[in-house]
C-alpha cells in the first residue's frame, strides 16, 4: 500500500480499492450490502460537526442528528462518534511519547519525519479502519454510510443516507 | 430572498458539477489521460513542487534574500574568518559554526516548505448544509443575520467567525490568511521572510529557525570581532587588520543589523511558546483584560514548562489537505467558491453548527456586519492589486478589509509593529480550482458511480 504522507486521500482509498477485491467470501456478506448501496440513490447527507467546548482537540458533537431518527439507533450512533473521539484524543494526547518524539525530531533538525511515521498517523490508521470496520457491520446495512472526518479535513463527519429500498421508501 | 438564495446554490453548484469536460474517462483507462493529483486543483494561493511533496505560499517573498543572505554571511565567515580563528584558537570553531549553519538552513526550508496546517475547503454539501440550518435557525424578521457564533472554551467565550471563502464556521485559532487564501489552523502570522504562513504544524520549525539564527548571527558576529581584535594587536593596529580582511567588515555590518531584529524577535516568541498564544492573538489582545472583562487565554495550561512542551513538542497533525492524493478520473472541479459565489451569496448568515436545539443551547452572537460587501470578496472577480496589511486584519471577515497596517515595505516584524505584508489578490474566478476530497469512503469508490447515480434534485454535488 503506498504510504501517502499526510491524511489518507484517494491513493490510500484506491489501494484499498484491491483490497477489497481481494476480500474473502466470509465478508461477502457484508459487501453484498456494500454493494447495494452502490445502486441506492443518496438521499440526503448529515454533516456532525465538530465539538469546541474543550478547545482545539478534535472532538465531535454526541448530539444525535435528527434525520437518523428513522434510521438508527441512539446508542449506537452516540458510541460510533464517542470511539471516534477517543481514538482523536489518543492521537492528539500529550504524554511522554508524544514529548520524546517532539524531543527526537528537534535534534534531528526534524528529518526524522522523512523515514518515522508519527503517531498521531499511526493513529489516524487505527481511525480508518474502525470507520471501514463501522461501515460494514453497522452502518451499510441500515443504509448509511459514515466518511472519514479526515477526508473532510476534520470539519465534519458526514453521514450519507440512501434510499431505503429494503424497508421500502424514506 | 433568503429561500431563493439558498436554493439557487443547489442547481448551480449541481450544474457546474454535472459537466463533465475533459474528464470523462472511466475508472480503467488511466492511459489515455494522466490522473491529476489534488495538488493541482487546490484553491489556494501556494505553490507545489516536487509532484506536491513541496509547498510554499504564492509569493516567496523575501525568501530567496534570507537564504542568500545566510549563505553569503556564512561563506564569507568559513573562507575568510575561519582560517585564522583556526591557527589561533581552535578547529571547534568552524565545526560549531558549520552545525549552526545545517541546521538553520533545514528548519527555514521546513518552514517554508511544510503545510502550515491549512483547512481544506467545505464542499458545496456542507456548504449548503450549513445554510440550511442558518436558515432554519432565523425567524422570517431576523435581519441581519449573524455571521458568528460564540461556543465556550474552558469557561471561556470564544467567537467562530464564518469564512467567506472557505465556506465554513473557522475552529477557534484558526485565521484566513490573505496572502494565501486559505485558513491556517494556529494561525501566528504570514511571514514574509519564509514565503509561507506560520501555523500549528510547522510552527515549531518557525521558532527553531530564528532561535538558531540568532545563535548563528550571534556566533558569527562574536568570531568576526574576535578575529579583528587579534588580528589588530599582531601587526598595525585596526585598519591594517580591516583592510587585510575586508570581508569581516560585511559580515560584521550583516549581523549587527540582524541581531537586533532576529534576537528581538526570538525573545518575543519564547514569550508567546510561554504562554501558548500566537502573533495574532497577541496583537490583536484577544485575551488582553482590557477588554472590559475577566479574559485570559483558554487554551494556555497556566505552567511555562508545560505549554513549551505543548507548542513545540506536541504531536503534529498531518496535513489535511492531501496534495498527493489523486483526483478520480471523472471529476468535474467541486468548487465552493466560484460555485456558491455567482448566486448573490448575500446570506452572510452564521449560525449553530447544529440543529435548532444547539442553537438554543448555545449563545448566538448576533454581530451583523453587513454592510460588510457581499459574498467572498476574495474570490469575487478582483484585479489584483496590492495590500498592506497587518495581521490582525486577516483575521477579519475576508470582505476587503480596509488596508492598514504598516506602510512598511517589507519588514519581518519588528517587535511591536505586526507583520507588515504585500498582498496579492487573487481574482479567484480565473481559477476553478476545485479541491477534491474523496467524499465517500473506499468502498464507493471501488464502486465508482456510486453517488454519479444520484438524481440531480437531491441537492447534492455528486462526485463526478
Amino acid at each position: 500500500m503506498s504510504k501517502v504522507k499526510g491524511s489518507p486521500g484517494l491513493c490510500f482509498v484506491e489501494d484499498r480499492r484491491s483490497n477489497n477485491r481481494k476480500r474473502s467470501s466470509s465478508a461477502m456478506a457484508e459487501t453484498h450490502s456494500l454493494q447495494d448501496l452502490r445502486q441506492a440513490a443518496v438521499t440526503s447527507k448529515v454533516f456532525v460537526q465538530r465539538d469546541y467546548t474543550s478547545g482545539t482537540i478534535c472532538k465531535f458533537q454526541t448530539k444525535f442528528p435528527a434525520e437518523l431518527e428513522s434510521r438508527m439507533d441512539k446508542q449506537q450512533f452516540e458510541e460510533t462518534i464517542q470511539t471516534l473521539n477517543n481514538l482523536y484524543a489518543e492521537a492528539e494526547k500529550l504524554g511522554g511519547r508524544s514529548y520524546l518524539e517532539g524531543c527526537l525530531a528537534c535534534l534531528t533538525a526534524y528529518t526524522i519525519f522523512l523515514c518515522m511515521e508519527t503517531h498521531y498517523e499511526k493513529v489516524l490508521k487505527k481511525i480508518a479502519k474502525y470507520i471501514q470496520e463501522q461501515n460494514e457491520k453497522i452502518y451499510a446495512p441500515l443504509g448509511l454510510l459514515l466518511t472519514d472526518p479526515i477526508e473532510r479535513g476534520l470539519r465534519v463527519v458526514e453521514i450519507t443516507i440512501f434510499e431505503d429500498r429494503s424497508i421500502g421508501s424514506r | 430572498m433568503k429561500n431563493c438564495e439558498y436554493q439557487q446554490i443547489d442547481p448551480r453548484a449541481l450544474g457546474t458539477s454535472n459537466t463533465r469536460t475533459s474528464t470523462t474517462l472511466p475508472c480503467g483507462r488511466k492511459n489515455s489521460q494522466r490522473l491529476r493529483r489534488k495538488w493541482e486543483v487546490f484553491p489556494g494561493n501556494n505553490r507545489f513542487y516536487c509532484d506536491g511533496r513541496v509547498m510554499m505560499g504564492r509569493q516567496c517573498g523575501v525568501l530567496p534574500l534570507t537564504i542568500g543572505l545566510i549563505f553569503i554571511t556564512s561563506g564569507l565567515f568559513f573562507t575568510f574568518d575561519c582560517p585564522f580563528l583556526v591557527d589561533r584558537l581552535t578547529v571547534f570553531i568552524p565545526v560549531i559554526g558549520g552545525v549552526l549553519f545545517v541546521f538553520v538552513i533545514m528548519t527555514l526550508l521546513q518552514t517554508s516548505f511544510t503545510d502550515p496546517g491549512i483547512l481544506p475547503r467545505a464542499l458545496p454539501d456542507e456548504a449548503v448544509d450549513i445554510e440550511r440550518q442558518i436558515d432554519n435557525s432565523g425567524s422570517a424578521s431576523y435581519r441581519p443575520p449573524p455571521r458568528t457564533k460564540e461556543i465556550l472554551i474552558n469557561d471561556q467565550v470564544v467567537k467562530l467567525k464564518y469564512c467567506f471563502t472557505c465556506k465554513m464556521f473557522r475552529p477557534p485559532r484558526t485565521s484566513h490568511c490573505s496572502m494565501c487564501d486559505n485558513c491556517v489552523e494556529r494561525f501566528d502570522h504570514h511571514c514574509p521572510w519564509v514565503g509561507n504562513c506560520v501555523g500549528k504544524r510547522n510552527y515549531r520549525f518557525f521558532y527553531a529557525f530564528i532561535v538558531s539564527l540568532s545563535f548563528l548571527t550571534s556566533f558569527i558576529f562574536g568570531c568576526v570581532i574576535t578575529h579583528l581584535t587579534l588580528r589588530s594587536q599582531g601587526v598595525n593596529g585596526i585598519i591594517q587588520a580591516i583592510q587585510d580582511s575586508p570581508a569581516s567588515v560585511a559580515e560584521l555590518v550583516i549581523c549587527f543589523f540582524s541581531i537586533w531584529s532576529i534576537l528581538g524577535l526570538s525573545g518575543f516568541h519564547t514569550y508567546l511558546v510561554a504562554s501558548n498564544l500566537t502573533t495574532n492573538e497577541d496583537i490583536k489582545g484577544s485575551w488582553s483584560s482590557k477588554r472590559g472583562e475577566e479574559s485570559g487565554n483558554p487554551y494556555t495550561y497556566n505552567n511555562i514548562f508545560t505549554n513549551c512542551c505543548v507548542v513545540l513538542c506536541g504531536p503534529i497533525p498531518p496535513s489535511l489537505i492531501d496534495r498527493r492524493g489523486f483526483l478520480p478520473p471523472d471529476d468535474a472541479p467541486q468548487t465552493v467558491t466560484s460555485d456558491t459565489e455567482l448566486p448573490p451569496f448575500m446570506s452572510k448568515n452564521d449560525a449553530n453548527m447544529g440543529t435548532k436545539e444547539l442553537l438554543q443551547s448555545m449563545a448566538l452572537s448576533t454581530v451583523i456586519q453587513s454592510t460588510c460587501t457581499p459574498g467572498t470578496p476574495k474570490t469575487a472577480p478582483v484585479t489584483q492589486e496590492s495590500l498592506l496589511r497587518t495581521v490582525s486584519i486577516t483575521v477579519s471577515p475576508p470582505n476587503r478589509p480596509p488596508s492598514t497596517g504598516c506602510s512598511g515595505h517589507q519588514a519581518q516584524r519588528p517587535i511591536d509593529v505586526s507583520c507588515s505584508q504585500k498582498g496579492n489578490k487573487r481574482s479567484a474566478h480565473h481559477t476553478h480550482k476545485p479541491m477534491l476530497r474523496v467524499s465517500s469512503p473506499p468502498y464507493s469508490l471501488s464502486h465508482s458511480p456510486l453517488i454519479l447515480s444520484d438524481g440531480p434534485d437531491m441537492g447534492f454535488i455528486p462526485l463526478n
